[in-house]
């Protein structure tokens, strides 16, 4: 089983006639997502991999009956592109997109308290139901099928984390790469409500970093709400504080909040273990199994 | 990308915010024509990008010739908190009966833009909204609307700013605002905003920080940003080479792909007791060349007794990294630095085949990875 994502998703990728759109729409392929349709403006008629291209995503809605979409839209382009998603009424939109300003973020967060599309992203790897679709660059070969969900604010760090679970041959029901942008579609709320909520995820790990308060807030949500045991990762113990560190919320203001021991008091606080490495959290989960 | 006081000055002017007159210069000859020109008494303030300036020396008032030479010469060429200064903006001194505070910013948490107004300006601001935080009153905006007049106004209610002055302050809260969303701001701060004995509001300082994503779409901020550079030269050479790099106390230097890993990998040196010279994250899909530059960039600090890298390929390719650590390692008669290298992930296989071993140590996990390359740093500790 798994959230969101599975072998009868039809997807319809934004951008798919751009470098990046158009090889990952084949390693998508690749790994057997149901990859039915690209939209470009003006590329409409051509094909990508044996993939019929529309104009609009409206069109490739339409035609190929798409409800999920993958962007890789260039930065100046992106919000448009995950307006256009959502006024299609898809059920999912995942913007890979890097560099996408904060203020069109917030314009696109208003919009999406109106619509029933849920959005992951931007600036993520995407998702993955291991053995049934990726949307999203992540590399298929290191994930394995099973029943633990993983939610990371990070790409690279979920890959190092879920690498180190598959080699102990722990698979993954589904893995969602949030994002770490300042604002982002799916939080860590929503992702632990998901998998809480799924029957065959036994286990959840939640790779989180410092920055904003994303994770005390899911902190709070497991203690009330999450059944299901959860192991934690909190990246950039290390960081000075106002510095940023790449990501645009990895930064500390030095005012207690956001800070990484912040975080781990509050994920302890509600009976989350946290890995000072990446194969201590996965000592977690197998305990947890 | 944080602009210099002066810099944001001027955007507050050229938007009709009030800011007292003032001049940039960059010598004492300079300022003494530039105060002579806007008369005494008037302040001079060091541009650099460092909080508490004035505690730091950097801000002096001189109420005449003399005074200003003095200040001059002590500010100019003094070295504040690590910031050379080279420039000065001389300014007209305000008479002031109050300061207020008045600041726009996004809330993440509420992923809207936030306008806040406070009459505890003049101080240290995070402290008061730590402290009193009931003393900033705060008015979220719904950003595909903008900020409505009304909202501005009872932001000033809110605050308890002088009704006498609350049209006039509720006008700046409504022109920052416009500036902010005009000029992808992430925060744009007038701390103090000045009352003046006539009962006008001035803008005796200014905050300007551009989202760095949207520079794309101002041109005119994009130029700005040369001028505002970091004042570490390894930071600016960093900018160059357009890599999202901060330089850090230790002598562990470390290489990786996505800033949730490199972070990982900083953690894990201290973890193994190591300490890391820097963050150095090479973003997604790095090619040959790029890696070649961030083993120049991490040789370049003095303090890196051993590197890092630590690869996890999505987007990135194992077989480009290898051909970058090959290329710029291949240049050396003698490697600077023992370099440990890890890969995992798309194409990692193909990348061992061609990394060339005599230049560097490879490791298969992370752990093992930072455990070599804090070991090295030890040694090369040892033997200095």
């Amino acid at each position: 089983m798994s959230v969101l994502v599975d072998d009868d998703t039809r997807v319809v990728v934004q951008g798919i006639t751009g470098g990046e759109g158009k090889f990952h729409a084949g390693q998508m392929l690749e790994y057997g997502t149901n990859v039915v349709a690209g939209a470009v403006p003006g590329k409409g008629g051509q094909e990508v991999h044996g993939v019929p291209v529309y104009d609009t995503v409206d069109e490739a809605v339409e035609e190929e009956d798409a409800d999920a979409s993958v962007i890789f839209v260039p930065p100046a382009f992106a919000a448009d592109a995950i307006f256009e998603a959502l006024d299609t009424d898809l059920d999912l939109a995942v913007a890979i997109t890097e560099g996408v300003p904060t203020q069109d973020m917030a314009k696109v967060n208003k919009r999406l308290t109106e619509t029933d599309t849920r959005l992951i992203g931007p600036n993520c790897p995407g998702l993955i139901t291991p053995g049934e679709a990726k949307l999203g660059i992540l590399p298929g070969n290191i994930f394995a099928e099973g029943d633990v969900g993983l939610v990371s604010r990070s790409g690279t760090l979920t890959y190092q984390v879920v690498d180190s679970l598959t080699q102990r041959g722990i698979g993954q029901t589904t893995a969602i790469g949030i994002g770490g942008d300042p604002i982002i579609g799916t939080d860590f709320v929503d992702a632990l409500e998901l998998f809480e909520n799924d029957p065959d995820t036994k286990a959840i790990v939640m790779c989180g970093e410092i920055g904003g308060e994303d994770e005390e807030e899911a902190a709070a949500y497991i203690d009330e709400h999450v059944e299901t045991p959860v192991a934690g990762f909190i990246a950039g113990r290390t960081a000075p504080p106002g510095k940023r560190m790449g990501h645009a919320g990895a930064i500390v203001s030095g005012s207690g909040t956001g800070t990484a021991e912040s975080k781990i008091d509050a994920l302890n606080d509600a009976g989350v273990p946290v890995g000072d490495t990446p194969e201590e959290v996965a000592d977690h989960i197998e305990s947890f199994l | 990308m944080k602009l210099h006081e002066y810099q944001a000055k001027q955007v507050f002017a050229d938007a009709g915010v009030p800011t007292p007159a003032s001049t940039l210069a960059s010598d004492v000859d300079g300022v003494l024509a530039a105060a002579d020109e806007i008369g005494y008494p008037v302040a001079i303030k060091a541009q650099v990008q460092v909080g508490g300036r004035g505690k730091a020396g950097g801000i002096k008032l001189a109420d005449d010739a003399d005074e200003a030479r003095d200040a001059a010469e002590s500010i100019l060429g003094m070295d504040l908190k690590g910031y050379h200064v080279d420039r000065v903006l001389v300014e007209e001194a305000v008479d002031f009966v109050n300061e207020l505070y008045v600041g726009v910013t996004m809330d993440r948490g509420e992923g809207k833009p936030v306008a806040m107004v406070s009459t505890k300006g003049g101080v240290d601001i995070e402290q008061v909204a730590e402290e009193t935080p009931e003393a900033i009153a705060r008015e979220h905006v719904d950003p595909a609307f903008g900020m409505h007049p009304y909202q501005a106004r009872k932001a000033v209610y809110d605050a308890d700013v002088d009704p006498d002055l609350a049209l006039d302050v509720a006008g700046v809260l409504t022109t920052l605002y416009e500036l902010w969303d005009d000029r992808d701001g992430s925060d744009a701060e007038i701390n103090p905003l000045m009352v003046t004995s006539d009962g006008e509001v001035i803008a005796a300082d200014a905050v300007m920080n551009i989202d760095e994503d949207a520079l794309f779409r101002q041109p005119e901020l994009a130029e700005m940003e040369d001028e505002a550079a970091s004042g570490d030269e390894l930071e600016q050479k960093a900018d160059e080479y357009d890599f999202d790099y901060v330089r850090l106390e230790g002598n562990v230097g470390i290489i990786g792909n996505g800033a949730g890993l490199v972070m990982t990998t900083l953690d894990l040196v201290d973890h193994y007791g190591g300490k890391p010279a820097n963050f150095l994250d090479v973003g997604g899909g790095a090619k040959a060349e790029r890696i070649a530059n961030a083993l120049d960039m991490v040789f370049s600090d003095e303090n890196v007794d051993s590197v890092v890298f630590n690869i996890f390929g999505g987007i990135t390719r194992g077989d480009e990294v290898a051909k970058g650590i090959n290329e710029a390692l291949g240049q050396f008669d003698e490697i600077p630095k023992p370099v440990v290298v890890r890969l995992a992930g798309t194409n990692w296989e193909e990348g061992m085949e061609i990394l060339n071993e005599d230049l560097v140590t490879v490791e298969q996990t992370l752990e093992d990875a930072v455990q070599r390359a804090v070991a090295y740093a030890e040694d090369e500790e040892g033997d200095q």
